[in-house]
């Protein structure tokens, strides 16, 4: 005799429920959204407002005044007073570095990221390696400062190694820092390459080099950019492991060269966010402002890149 | 299904037979005793196949059974697979395509192949065809050369306006075409073709069937094909293979080949009775 059996559907409950559920999704994105404005607002409310102490900023009638005032406070060499000061320095330490953590950084990683997807085999030696990076890019940046301290300020010990507190010091930590990542997100770019690329090309007679250059790569690119300018910009935000590899707190000019001692732009803004005087305060917030900038136009610059790349890939 | 008994029990080992059934004397490429292995897995087993020149010859027989693995061995595409193992001879003009003096990079220049789906490359018509003939170190004027490949693979009058379009905004048929036309640019002695029409609707499949026809002067062509229809259109020798019901198992298939003769003698009076079980459909 077969059991018959009842539906108990739940229509009330299960009409209720899937709304709920939908609105806990936009809660959860506008919750990063909102405090993203805020955070933005009270930085632009304290940065450029008008107010008593802090007679340096006012608030700007239009685009062309802000540019300018920006602009200002970026050429700007620290002067006696809040008022006179601007952050050259910073601005200029994070460029060098930011240059040759490029320098650095992008070819180790993408070669990495080559060899890795391309040439080794699956196996035990790839699992090892592939295990490794992924734990290195959950390391706290401040134990790489620790490892650019010892390896790289001094050369663990041996005078002809190290670099002490100069750009390149600072550059090749940043540079561990971020290579992790770099990696990791290079390979998922070449592992959505379709397959069918490379065995054409192979099949045309190309070595795994030419197909890598002239395929592989250039369908990888979109991604690869995107892995790119996240780990750059990094790379410039990042203040716990400069402090370690950096010895001044300010610097009355600019580094000239990789050479020179510096102090980049989170650093700068990181002391003067320590002092009481609302002036500085609002100096520090001028200074996340330019970092702002600085990161807004480098993913302006990836999206550019990534528009052009992707120009045949559509119909 | 059938009431025929399964095939090849009472025969187990049909094929080393198949080397009688053709003799050439000027083959472009031939196998002895050619095995291969995925794993621990065998794929094919005791491939004896005499392929000739300017003709050409289609794969026909069930799923699985090896087909493309085994044109996959002409042009070493079988070398990217890392646990494929292989014994026996492959001879591509008398020469072993496995020996150590063999670079498959240069043996893929000479073999060509076109694949299931039509896979041009993400850049413009002109570029895809010429690349291959770039890396190849081509020293000709590179305009005729994309030229006269376009026109051999009857796709010029088509895409002449529109060379620096991107090769994806053509139509399936024009795509695998066009990689047909790359092929053809690095000028290959033999063109292996993986089920080229499977993807193309019918027109296309007629316009790439054409096509062949006309290259079979200047190439010897090697054609996979699950259509048994063209395969007889198209073909002057075709190569039954079957599953060897001995060895497989679910998941381990072995090919065998079950005749190997001219497409008219095959299609009409075929020797083995498991061709014939698989030609009228009864099999596979």
């Amino acid at each position: 005799m077969q059991e018959l059996h009842t539906y108990t559907p739940h229509s009330r409950i299960r009409r209720i429920l899937g709304p709920l559920f939908a609105i806990a999704c936009v809660l959860a994105t506008f919750s990063g959204v909102v405090v993203l404005s805020i955070l933005l607002g009270s930085v632009l409310s304290t940065g450029l407002g008008h107010q008593a102490g802090r007679p340096w900023y006012h608030l700007p009638q239009n685009a062309w005044d802000l540019g300018q005032l920006l602009l200002s406070l970026a050429t700007k060499t620290p002067g006696e007073s809040a008022q006179t000061t601007g952050f050259r320095v910073g601005v200029v330490s994070s460029l060098w570095l930011l240059g040759l953590v490029t320098l650095f950084a992008v070819p180790v990683g993408l070669g990495a990221a080559v060899y890795l997807e391309e040439y080794v085999r699956p196996g035990r030696f790839k699992a090892v390696v592939q295990t490794n990076i992924a734990n290195l890019a959950g390391v706290p940046s401040i134990v790489y400062g620790i490892l650019g301290l010892t390896l790289f300020v001094r050369g663990f010990g041996f005078k002809p190694f190290a670099l002490g507190y100069s750009i390149w010091s600072g550059a090749l930590t940043l540079s561990l820092l971020v290579l992790p990542v770099i990696i990791i997100a290079a390979q998922e770019a070449i592992r959505a390459v379709p397959t069918t690329y490379r065995q054409a090309a192979l099949a045309l007679g190309a070595t795994r080099w030419q197909t890598v250059r002239d395929h592989v790569l250039p369908a990888a690119l979109p991604g690869i950019m995107t892995g790119l300018i996240l780990s750059l910009s990094r790379a410039i935000g990042e203040t716990a492991p400069v402090l370690m590899v950096t010895q001044a707190s300010s610097l009355l000019n600019p580094p000239r060269g990789p050479g020179d001692q510096y102090v980049p732009l989170p650093l700068e803004i990181y002391n003067y966010a320590k002092y009481p005087d609302p002036a500085d305060q609002t100096l520090a917030a001028g200074g996340i402002l330019l970092l702002l900038v600085l990161l807004i136009s480098m993913n302006a610059v990836a999206i550019v890149i990534r528009n052009r790349s992707g120009r045949l890939n559509r119909n | 299904m059938s009431t025929v008994p399964p095939p090849g029990r009472e025969t187990p080992s049909r094929g080393p037979s198949s080397r009688e059934t053709v003799s050439l004397s000027d083959p472009v490429i031939e196998t002895r005793d050619l095995n291969v292995w995925y794993g621990s897995s065998p794929a094919l087993k005791q491939i004896n196949l005499s392929v000739p020149r300017n003709k050409i010859t289609a794969v026909i027989g069930p799923s699985g059974c090896g087909k493309s693995t085994l044109l996959r061995c002409f042009n070493r595409m079988n070398d990217l697979v890392a646990t494929t193992r292989m014994t026996g001879v492959i001879l591509f003009d008398g020469e072993n395509i496995n020996g150590p003096e063999t670079d498959a990079v240069s043996l893929r220049r000479r073999v060509g192949m076109v694949f299931q789906r039509p896979n041009p490359f993400p850049k413009t018509i002109y570029e895809n065809v010429a690349w291959g003939a770039r890396i190849n170190g081509y020293q000709g004027d590179m305009d005729e050369l994309v030229e006269s490949s376009l026109r051999r693979a009857a796709l010029w009058d088509e895409v002449k306006s529109k060379l620096n379009q991107s090769g994806l905004s053509l139509s399936g048929g024009q795509q695998q075409r066009l990689c047909i036309a790359r092929t053809l640019a690095v000028q290959p002695e033999v063109i292996l073709m993986d089920e080229p029409c499977s993807a193309l609707d019918p027109i296309s499949t007629r316009s790439v069937e054409d096509l062949m026809d006309e290259l079979k002067r200047d190439y010897t062509i090697i054609i996979v094909t699950h259509n048994m229809q063209q395969a007889r259109r198209a073909s002057d020798m075709t190569v039954c293979m079957l599953l060897d019901d001995s060895v497989s198992q679910e998941n381990h298939r072995t090919g065998v080949i079950a005749e190997y003769s001219s497409t008219e003698k095959l299609f009409t009076t075929p020797s083995d009775p498991r061709t014939e079980a698989y030609i009228t459909g009864r099999i596979g």
